[in-house]
């Protein structure tokens, strides 16, 4: 079924939270298995380097308590060297985990994008149906974007801000106990603090990404039909409506900004709060300790508490982070698990060379004569017949597409198939090259049910020119050269000749170097279609489908690459599908389909002398499209 | 590029000062607390003072409170800031689209509009929000660490004149390597990006020629580019954070050194000397967010940029000429009248190719001209003249006795009705749609349009008539209904002159021959162009030219064309013999 990409879409990316986290964060795990040594050193690295941050303050104590107040300089200077040397380390080992982190994860990243795409390339073509292209394409970029991101920053991130966290609160404890009271009663608020404002950011940001997609879904729809604003001289209302969704998303996302924005100050400010009571607590204590709490535990200290509340300040700033990302990776898995194509195929197509004798065998090279390998090594050369025995379909297999089908193509045979939009026409060429599986009934191709050849070789014996021409970044030359990535030069001429393409890629600029892009949007539609055709033309297959393939092309244009096409077809099977009647009139067999059925079928005068369906529509009392 | 932007913020200025101001505060009240520190140890402990301890204490906690309070301010004014000058960016930017002619449209294209209004716009957003707030915050806490620093000693200071160059010049140097870095990384995921994109899209066509393999190929390449450019950006990028690191600490231990050496002498009080390494601490995180809010500004000026293209677009069609009659109102079209003199068109200036080439053209109020030619003939280019959807290079295109520019553009687009060859149809009802056409339209006009355009008999079958929702994109009528639906909608409008650029491609030929006699009963005033494959569609038109290669070739009747033009036998001909009935 064609398919709408609307801008709409699922939300992208965004707040979604994971549906399960444990499973996901299992699967990426085992991406991350491959590197269980290296991972090993940066646990190993992190936990020195927490060590060395907590520690290096640590040495605070001792330091004003037993080298600077007394006065002991060369011990000051001794375990200055100490201090630096645990710094250094501290320093080293932060940049150790910090590199190594970027050589895994990039090396994940990369690993999960080539597994992702080539996931894709094994999916059935139902999966693209029912997912749009934006929604394909936003795995790729923010789905593995923020898991990345995650991998690069917050992950690492969140353990050293762990350790850090439980290494000072330890720290804490030894240097005094009544002191990280204090501390804790006001990490409890904090704590509340982040819940509350956490909690209220998440819905407005919520509200926010919903105001969001509701502008670039407006943006989109606009844009798209610009021309027709301009046409019909609708600019200001394009412009109001514009207006109440703007405004709509200014007011959210200010909401949803400042609940967000507020939490950084709140933060850094009750933990000076914390800091105000530690000192006085600490400074009492210091008067009535007795010299169990000197100055230097006070310095050390306080430094503790200011250290403290930045592994909360961060985790709660890496949560979401965090949470988005598993929820991208969830993304990504789904497809990675979606069940790909089924092909047991384990019939081959090969080429063969034929004897005097009429007797086959396989040949290595391109003999242009092609045979079917069966598995136990026997040769059934391709003729080219293909059958439909008692066929039924339906992209779901509650609303059935096609009812009980079935047609035969003699080899070397045009079997045209005519009917209005809707009424099964594409959908039986997709059946001959297995885009999608038939519920019941059997396809047949020289005798052999299409199950049992392997879909590489099933497709490579059919060329398909379809309605929606596609060209990839590239030469004109090199996407001619996609039918057959090995045909010189010569042939890629051959082909556009063949196909009527050759006069037009003369006149471009660079000829057949000329380098194509945005789905060659520089060539009109009916240019487009005749390179379409001279991709099928070099690739040279047994049997052509062509569906639609030269719609856009002008009835003089199609008249002047009349003798090409006839060229092209003579001696293959062919399936047309042709708006144009005058397209179909000559062919062998024309059926008719009207809602999934064969209503009419046999040469152009059968059926203009039946007098049905097939005869108004060539008389024009019927409708097409 | 600042000038360009800089009047959507303007009417937040109020905000971005007052935010801008509650940042500086924050940071400056944030900075005065370690100093009321030093003090309860210096002079609270060393004197046993409870009360003063007390005191002092209470007034650090009145100190972080106001450095919230400012700190929730700053964040409410630069979330409004932001906020509002997205807005009003997003804004401009559509509503400077909104007068954009086609050649504008072109030369940008959909797609990269949309992401020019709306990613972009939000990176723009957030930069200013963040920078409101970081790029104020760092160097307030820098300079007021500092400033705090060299007052409590100024002899201890020196250690910065060491330090802070250093940090600098170490920091810079990464920055500098790093820009590049990341433009190339971008480039790199725009290359993967786009083999995803064409694979999506050509899903088919790669599975048609069993292609799988050379697309895994081609991916593979383009993976493992991004893969070591950006180990290579981010490989940089963390050394950033060591280094800074280890200068810090370094001052840290040079401070304890010359300081311990103050203590002890009596110059410096120990609590001062504590009070010192919280500033260090301070110094360090607002050096780290600088560099991270300039790696932010490479990012966003590439947005801005972008941006900035999009507004500093000239309309290349405007009503800078546009005529006034007798009593100062501007003209409108009278009738359907048509002239080409001399007209030459190319779609840029620069290009060697002349789309049409002198065109000469005569038609009369009320006329059915029709227009047939080959792909890439000219016709849509023709007919586009007579709204001014493209400017003519040379000669004029004038329409009811008068030039096109002489028109407001409003004037003549209302009085020339065109059903583009690509159209579209828009989420909403049916009926919403149709009143696109004329937004006063009575429910008899609406039908009566949809009879002319023979939408009415599917329109009836409809369970909700002309409320049906449409869906995006028009989805749920078919090719040949969303046809007919353009149809009427132009029609509404009343126009002088009405084009149909292949609009009736996907309708039965009986349909189009009912379309064409209700346009020649509905419509005796409305000059008609319509363009066409089929012959059938034309040749009862008073007019029909035939086109090739951007001319004119003849001009005249079915039957006088049927002698004496070789191309339009040759066309009809090629439909006779398979009775096209189909575009």
């Amino acid at each position: 079924m064609p398919k709408h990409p609307g801008p709409g879409g699922p939300p992208r990316g965004g707040f979604a939270k994971p549906k399960n986290l444990r499973r996901t964060l299992g699967k990426l795990m085992k991406y991350l298995g491959r590197y269980k040594l290296a991972l090993c050193l940066v646990a190993v690295l992190l936990v020195v380097s927490s060590a060395c941050t907590v520690g290096g303050s640590y040495l605070i104590k001792p330091l004003i308590n037993d080298y600077i107040l007394p006065g002991d300089f060369p011990g000051l200077a001794r375990m200055l060297s100490i201090m630096a040397a645990v710094y250094i380390a501290g320093a080293a080992c932060s940049f150790g985990y910090a590199r190594i982190m970027v050589h895994i994860s990039q090396n994940t990243m990369a690993k999960i994008r080539a597994d992702l795409f080539d996931k894709m390339q094994s999916l059935p073509l139902k999966f693209f149906d029912v997912h749009t292209h934006g929604e394909l394409m936003s795995r790729y970029t923010n789905d593995i974007e923020t898991v990345s991101e995650a991998l690069n920053n917050s992950f690492g991130s969140l353990i050293s801000c762990s350790l850090n966290f439980v290494g000072t609160i330890l720290m804490m404890l030894v240097l005094s106990p009544p002191l990280t009271l204090i501390t804790f009663a006001v990490l409890a608020v904090m704590l509340l603090v982040v819940k509350q404002i956490g909690g209220r950011s998440r819905r407005f940001f919520a509200q926010q990404q919903k105001a969001l997609g509701e502008v670039n879904g407006y943006i989109e729809e606009m844009i798209e039909g610009q021309k027709v604003i301009k046409v019909f001289n609708h600019e200001s209302a394009a412009k109001e409506g514009f207006y109440v969704r703007n405004e709509a998303y200014r007011q959210a996302g200010t909401r949803a900004q400042i609940f967000a924005g507020v939490m950084m100050p709140a933060m850094g400010n009750l933990s000076y709060v914390n800091y105000a009571i530690t000192c006085c607590a600490g400074a009492m204590f210091a008067i009535h300790g007795g010299g169990s709490f000197q100055l230097g535990d006070l310095g050390a200290f306080l430094q503790y508490t200011r250290q403290v509340s930045q592994p909360i300040t961060q985790i709660s700033q890496q949560v979401n982070t965090i949470l988005s990302a598993v929820a991208g990776a969830e993304r990504i898995f789904e497809i990675m698990e979606t069940e790909p194509e089924q092909d047991t195929g384990k019939v081959e197509l090969v080429h063969v060379s034929e004897a005097r004798d009429g007797t086959i065998t396989e040949a290595g090279y391109d003999t242009g004569a092609w045979a079917w390998k069966k598995p136990d090594g026997a040769l059934i050369p391709l003729r080219g017949d293909v059958r439909f025995d008692h066929v039924v379909f339906g992209y779901n297999p509650e609303h059935v597409i096609l009812k009980d089908v079935s047609l035969f193509a003699k080899p070397g045979q045009k079997i045209a198939f005519v009917g209005s939009t809707g009424a099964g026409k594409t959908t039986i060429t997709s059946l001959i090259n297995r885009f999608y599986e038939i519920q019941s009934g059997a396809i047949t191709y020289d005798g052999i049910d299409v199950q049992e050849i392997s879909k590489d070789s099933l497709r490579r014996s059919l060329g398909v020119v379809l309605q929606d021409t596609h060209l990839f970044t590239g030469t004109v030359a090199d996407n001619i050269r996609y039918g057959r990535l090995d045909a010189t030069d010569e042939e890629v001429e051959a082909a556009a000749r063949l196909a009527g393409a050759d006069a037009f890629i003369r006149h471009l600029p660079q000829g057949y170097q000329t380098v194509l892009s945005g789905d060659g949007g520089s060539l009109s539609q009916g240019e487009r279609q005749l390179l379409n055709i001279a991709r099928a033309a070099c690739a040279n297959p047994p049997v052509l489908i062509l569906d639609e393939a030269t719609s856009s092309i002008d009835t003089r244009t199609e008249k002047l690459i009349e003798r090409g096409m006839d060229r092209l077809m003579a001696g293959r099977t062919v399936f047309v599908i042709a708006h144009r009647l005058s397209t179909v009139r000559n062919a062998k067999a024309i059926l008719v389909l009207e809602q999934g059925e064969i209503i009419e079928r046999g040469d152009h005068e059968d059926l203009l002398g039946q007098k049905g369906r097939y005869y108004q529509l060539y008389t024009g009392q019927a409708e097409l499209a | 590029m600042m000038k360009k932007l800089w009047p959507h913020a303007r009417p937040y200025r109020l905000w971005i000062l007052i935010g801008i101001a509650c940042s500086a505060a924050e940071a400056v009240f944030e900075l005065l607390i370690p100093l009321v520190m030093s003090d309860i140890v210096d002079i609270g402990i060393q004197n046993g003072d409870q009360s003063y301890i007390l005191r002092e204490g209470g007034r650090m906690v009145v100190l972080a409170l106001v450095s919230l309070f400012f700190g929730v301010s700053a964040a409410i004014c630069s979330s409004v800031a932001g906020q509002g000058f997205g807005a009003n960016l997003r804004r401009a930017e559509y509503d400077h689209i909104q007068t954009f002619a086609f050649s504008n449209i072109e030369g940008f294209s959909t797609a990269s509009l949309v992401t020019r209004l709306t990613s972009d716009v939000n990176a723009m957003q957030m930069t200013l929000m963040m920078g409101m707030r970081l790029l104020v915050r760092a160097p307030v806490m820098l300079i007021s660490a500092l400033v705090l620093s060299v007052r409590i000693s100024y002899r201890l200071s020196n250690v910065f004149l060491v330090a802070l160059p250093l940090l600098v010049v170490v920091v810079s140097v990464i920055l500098v390597r790093v820009g590049p870095m990341f433009r190339s990384l971008q480039e790199k995921t725009d290359a993967l990006n786009l083999v995803v994109q064409e694979n999506l899209t050509g899903i088919r066509v790669v599975k048609s020629f069993v292609r799988e393999d050379y697309e895994l190929e081609k991916f593979a390449k383009r993976n493992n580019d991004l893969k070591n450019t950006s180990q290579q950006a981010f490989g940089a990028v963390v050394i950033n954070m060591p280094i800074m690191m280890l200068i810090v600490y370094g001052t840290i231990i040079a401070v304890m050194w010359f300081g311990g050496h103050m203590v002890f002498s009596g110059t410096l009080p120990a609590g001062k000397l504590m009070t010192y390494f919280t500033y260090i601490t301070q110094i360090m995180i607002s050096l780290m967010m600088v560099s991270m809010v300039f790696m932010m500004l490479t990012r966003s000026v590439a947005c801005a940029r972008r941006i900035v293209e999009v507004l500093a677009e000239i309309p290349a069609i405007t009503d800078s000429r546009a005529a006034a009659d007798e009593e100062g109102r501007p003209v409108t079209v009278s009738d359907g009248r048509i002239d080409f003199d001399h007209v030459s068109f190319k779609y840029s200036p620069e290009s060697p190719e002349w789309i049409l080439q002198d065109v000469n053209l005569h038609i009369r109020s009320g006329q059915t001209v029709g227009v047939l030619g080959g792909t890439g003939s000219g016709k849509t280019t023709l007919v586009s003249l007579i709204p001014r959807l493209y400017e003519a290079e040379r000669g004029t295109v004038s329409v009811g006795g008068r030039p096109v520019d002489a028109y407001t553009m409003e004037h003549l687009r209302d009085a020339v009705s065109v059903v583009l060859q690509k159209n579209t149809l828009f989420s909403g009802t049916i009926r919403e749609n149709l009143l696109w056409g004329n937004p006063n339209a009575t429910e008899d006009q609406l039908w009566a349009a949809c009879r002319a355009a023979c939408a009415d008999e599917f329109l009836e079958r409809m369970p909700d008539g002309l409320d049906t929702d449409l869906g995006q994109g028009g989805v749920n009528v078919s090719g040949g209904q969303k046809q007919r639906l353009c149809i009427a909608r132009a029609i509404l409008k009343q126009p002088k002159v009405l084009i149909l650029d292949d609009s009736t491609s996907a309708v039965d030929t009986a349909t189009d021959a009912k379309i064409r006699a209700a346009f020649v009963r509905e419509l005796k005033d409305t000059t008609k162009f319509i363009i066409a494959q089929r012959v059938a569609s034309v040749c009862e038109a008073d007019v029909i030219l035939v086109m090739d290669g951007g001319s004119i070739v003849a001009q005249g009747k079915h039957d006088e064309l049927m002698q004496t033009c070789a191309i339009y036998r040759e066309v009809y001909q090629s439909q006779q013999e398979g009775a096209s009935i189909d575009a």
